[in-house]
């Protein structure tokens, strides 16, 4: 017997409404890259639209939400050992400038 | 059949596939930020990439996740038309969408960067590439559901394995969403 | 022993038990053969200025040994008993994907058979020698490896090589994971697990996580071999330094995915041979789910010597340093595991103690790598050489050698000789010492790794001469391993189901196990069924037959068929022929469809 945490699978609508809203998502981050004024907070804030947009497909298309918390665990645990690592690499590869002093 | 963990074992593999995915598109996309802005000699970024293409091309593969899961749902249903017709429709945006990645490095290629010119060549052509096989993959598998479905074989007890083509098919369109950003956007 | 017979059943068998003894069988022989390369080098070492091998030779020959046992001899083997004996210890009837489980296995053949053709291969690349074996070293240091100072095809074996055989370990991964989590019999929680496959589990999460990314490594490599690209050139603005990264994020996990294992089975003999329950299960679980995870936190003290600047370094050197901690803590619990207990004094307890003793010397010299202005003394010398033998051979080997003896009576109904299995011990014991314990001197003492000889006056030339003495001595002890091996096929004493009295599920089945494994799968309540404690009864065993027949899944071309595409694919960019590249595929896609498609038994 599958584990869900809610019975039953999103209707049509919860999927379309997702749709809509990762459309408004995509448009914010190509308005944010064009407009000049954003170009101070760029960065950040295309990071916090994909990291929405991502968490949606994720957690409702493909359903990781609704199902068994062990699966948010196979996906989570390698994804942020995949975040910490590329973080590390770019501290080390980046880092070295600024961390390694005059040597 | 009954599990220790109450899952389907099938479901448990795919996600356990996935995670190991995360690593694998983790250090592609790490390199190439290392090698961001260290190529000697261009074309850099700024000189070639199309963001209004590129956008059509993401608007292409959401697109896509969104017919995904209206073909899952027709399947759980045992609804056989919309079945066929929202996979074939599937397959058919992520046909796009390598149509419009065969266009983008031919015309990268003709504007002189191809992956020996440079590091932004290299990682780039790479990343990309490596997302556009696995799309590739996914088409196949989606093209060979969509037979299965054609044959009257796609019925509410396959629907576990149109699931797992699902979570491989969004896993791709997440992908690019990181690609999407972090090299067309942030330049 | 699995009722079916001949060649076809083999080739086709998707039976954890004879996949586990396939791996086995074609694992001993990799050993065997890195064992020669071992030798070969200690032989051109044992004098100054040695003339035994050339210096290319010399370099395949370090190449081939170290990637041999590491990827063809030692990760192998402990699928050998990942494959047979887990599923018994959990109590289920195969692992949860068998085809997937045989496919692994033939990869793995294909890919070791490619990477050995080196050997021989030299007349089809006209390369004016037999020999194109790899020759850049195990862990392949860009850009050496780049086609402008290893223009030969040895390097692109390598890399083939290895690709193939990241996709078996992978696929075994997924299936050992979902196995262990979802097949496990009632009763059988997770902190019931016998402690060997608790240390699979971390294993293969370690796999499947490390392994992606030596395979980008290797794909960059590819892209700069056959393509033209610039991933570690600095005329390009690229750096050596990525691949180092790289590799080492996959290669520091790899040690545990290497050790871990070994560990595992020491946790099982020690307490069959004290007849007491392993000294704080909890705490050995625990640790080695923790030294798995610290495992990814240490990879740049691979990279002391490079610069990475005094933040990094530190770093690094604390988190090596604190990784030491939960392995200690496992040693003290198998020593308290032996205190006071009814101490028998078989072959495989000789081994486990033996593993504890070795490690701990190697766990030692690892931690004095840990400080970098240390290890700037020690890095890329014998010292090195000694320390990774200690804890692969003193560690992972003696921990295999303790799981042979121990399982071998399970696998093949035969008891091996105690008496000759003595002897092994001893010699092996001796024999490792003398080879590798001078090492730790003579790497002080400035003798850099990897070089086909060394000048007299260094002052190394009698510890060398030592050291290949040990060396030898180790294989007279192999070879005493395998005549015993030899001798118990037909003179061995048929084994019961349970020789030594242990308290896990694998005993309470024949030697070997029938087909189905468990007549009755069996519910479990506690940690030790088999065991009477304060806390309960020994569980009864299942019966000598089911009550009713049972199914099981008969074996399927498609697996080994699917695998055969790898190699071929791997001889395209080889032999400069693309149309290998499309059959290989093509063979692929083609075993996978026929796979997924064929029918479900009645």
């Amino acid at each position: 017997m599958p584990e869900t945490r809610e019975h039953g699978h999103p209707n049509v609508g919860t999927y379309l409404r997702v749709a809509a809203i990762l459309v408004i998502l995509t448009v914010l981050e190509v308005g944010v890259f064009y407009v000049p004024a954003f170009h101070v907070v760029l960065v950040p804030t295309l990071l916090a639209l994909s990291a929405v947009k991502f968490a949606l497909v994720v957690l409702f298309y493909m359903h990781l939400k609704m199902d068994s918390r062990f699966f948010s665990f196979l996906f989570g645990g390698p994804f942020l050992l995949a975040v910490v690592v590329l973080v590390a690499l770019l501290f080390l590869f980046f880092g070295q400038f600024t961390l390694r002093g005059a040597g | 059949m009954v599990t220790s963990m109450g899952l389907d074992s099938r479901k448990m593999a795919f996600w356990a596939f996935i995670g190991s995915e995360c690593l694998l598109f983790g250090s592609l996309i790490s390199t190439y930020l290392i090698y961001k802005g260290k190529s000697v000699v261009g074309p850099y970024p700024h000189d070639i990439l199309n963001i209004p293409f590129t956008s059509v091309s993401t608007f292409d593969l959401l697109m896509s996740s969104l017919m995904m899961v209206l073909a899952l749902a027709a399947v759980q249903r045992g609804d056989l038309k919309w079945a066929k017709i929202w996979l074939f429709a599937t397959a058919c945006l992520g046909i796009l969408f390598l149509g419009g990645q065969v266009y983008e490095f031919s015309s990268f290629v003709r504007e002189g960067l191809t992956l020996q010119t440079n590091l932004f060549g290299c990682t780039f052509y790479v990343l990309t590439g490596t997302h556009g096989a696995h799309v590739t993959v996914g088409v196949l598998w989606l093209l060979t559901l969509w037979v299965r479905a054609l044959q009257g074989k796609l019925g509410p007890a396959q629907a576990l394995t149109v699931e797992i083509s699902g979570l491989y098919w969004h896993f791709v369109d997440v992908v690019w969403i990181v690609i999407f950003t972090l090299v067309y956007l942030i330049q | 022993m699995t009722g079916s017979r001949g060649l076809r059943s083999w080739l086709t068998t998707t039976d954890h038990k004879r996949i586990g003894l396939l791996y086995f069988y074609t694992a001993f022989a990799f050993f065997l053969v890195g064992g020669l390369e071992a030798l070969l080098i200690r032989a051109q070492l044992a004098q100054p200025n040695g003339h035994v091998v050339s210096a290319e030779t010399y370099n395949q020959l370090f190449t081939m040994h170290g990637t041999t046992m590491i990827f063809l001899a030692l990760m192998p083997l402990s699928a050998a008993f990942f494959n047979y004996i887990v599923p018994l210890q959990i109590g289920a009837r195969d692992v949860a994907f068998p085809r997937l489980n045989a496919f692994s296995y033939w990869v793995f053949l294909f890919g070791g058979l490619l990477l050995n053709a080196s050997w021989f291969a030299g007349p089809l690349f006209h390369a004016g020698r037999l020999n194109v074996a790899p020759d850049a070293g195990w862990f392949g240091y860009a850009n050496l490896t780049e086609r402008q100072y290893s223009p030969g095809p040895n390097v692109d074996f390598w890399l083939l090589g290895l690709q193939i055989l990241g996709v078996s370990s992978l696929a075994a991964g997924f299936n050992f994971i979902v196995t262990i989590l979802n097949l496990r019999a009632p009763g059988m929680k997770m902190m019931r697990l016998p402690p060997f496959t608790w240390m699979t589990l971390v294993t293969q999460f370690l796999v499947i996580t490390a392994f992606p990314v030596i395979t980008v490594a290797l794909v960059f490599l590819m892209f700069d071999r056959f393509f033209g690209a610039h991933f570690y050139l600095p005329q390009a603005g690229a750096t050596p330094l990525l691949w180092q990264h790289l590799f080492w994020l996959f290669g520091h996990p790899e040690v545990y995915i290497l050790i871990l294992p070994a560990m595992g089975i020491v946790s099982e003999v020690l307490p069959t041979f004290s007849r007491k329950p392993l000294f704080g299960y909890t705490v050995v679980v625990y640790s080695g789910v923790l030294i798995g995870f610290m495992g990814w936190g240490v990879w740049s003290h691979h990279m002391f010597s490079v610069g990475l600047g005094p933040i990094a370094d530190s770093v690094f050197s604390a988190t090596t340093m604190l990784i030491a901690v939960p392995t200690g803590v496992k040693i003290f619990n198998w020593i308290a595991t032996l205190w006071g207990g009814t101490i028998r004094g078989t072959t495989a307890l000789h081994f486990a103690v033996g593993f504890i003793a070795m490690f701990i010397i190697g766990g030692l010299s690892g931690v004095t790598h840990a400080s970098p202005p240390a290890d700037l003394q020690q890095t890329d010398t014998y010292y090195v050489v000694a320390h990774i033998h200690y804890v692969l051979f003193g560690g992972t080997i003696f921990g295999l050698f303790a799981g042979m003896y121990y399982w071998w009576p399970k696998m093949t109904g035969r008891l091996l000789s105690e008496a000759l299995g003595k002897v092994h011990f001893w010699l092996t014991f001796i024999g490792m010492n003398l080879a590798f314990f001078p090492m730790h001197l003579i790497g002080l003492l400035g003798m850099p790794r990897r070089i086909y000889t060394y000048a007299p006056d260094l002052g190394v030339s009698s510890l060398n001469l030592v050291s290949t003495i040990g060396a030898f001595l180790i294989g007279v002890a192999t070879l005493v391993f395998v005549v015993n091996l030899w001798r118990t096929r037909s003179r061995g004493a048929p084994a019961p189901n349970d020789p030594w009295g242990g308290a896990t599920l694998e005993w309470a089945i024949p030697s070997p196990p029938p087909v189905y494994n468990f007549s009755v799968i069996p519910t479990v309540s506690s940690r030790l069924p088999r065991w009477k404690t304060e806390h309960h009864d020994p569980m009864p065993d299942p019966p000598a037959a089911p009550p009713a027949p049972v199914h099981v899944p008969g074996g399927s071309w498609w697996p080994p068929a699917a695998a055969l595409g790898l190699p071929v694919l791997a001889l395209a960019p080889l032999t400069h022929h693309v149309w290998l590249a499309f059959l290989g595929v093509a063979i692929t896609i083609y075993g996978i469809y026929r796979w997924a498609f064929e029918p479900l038994e009645a």
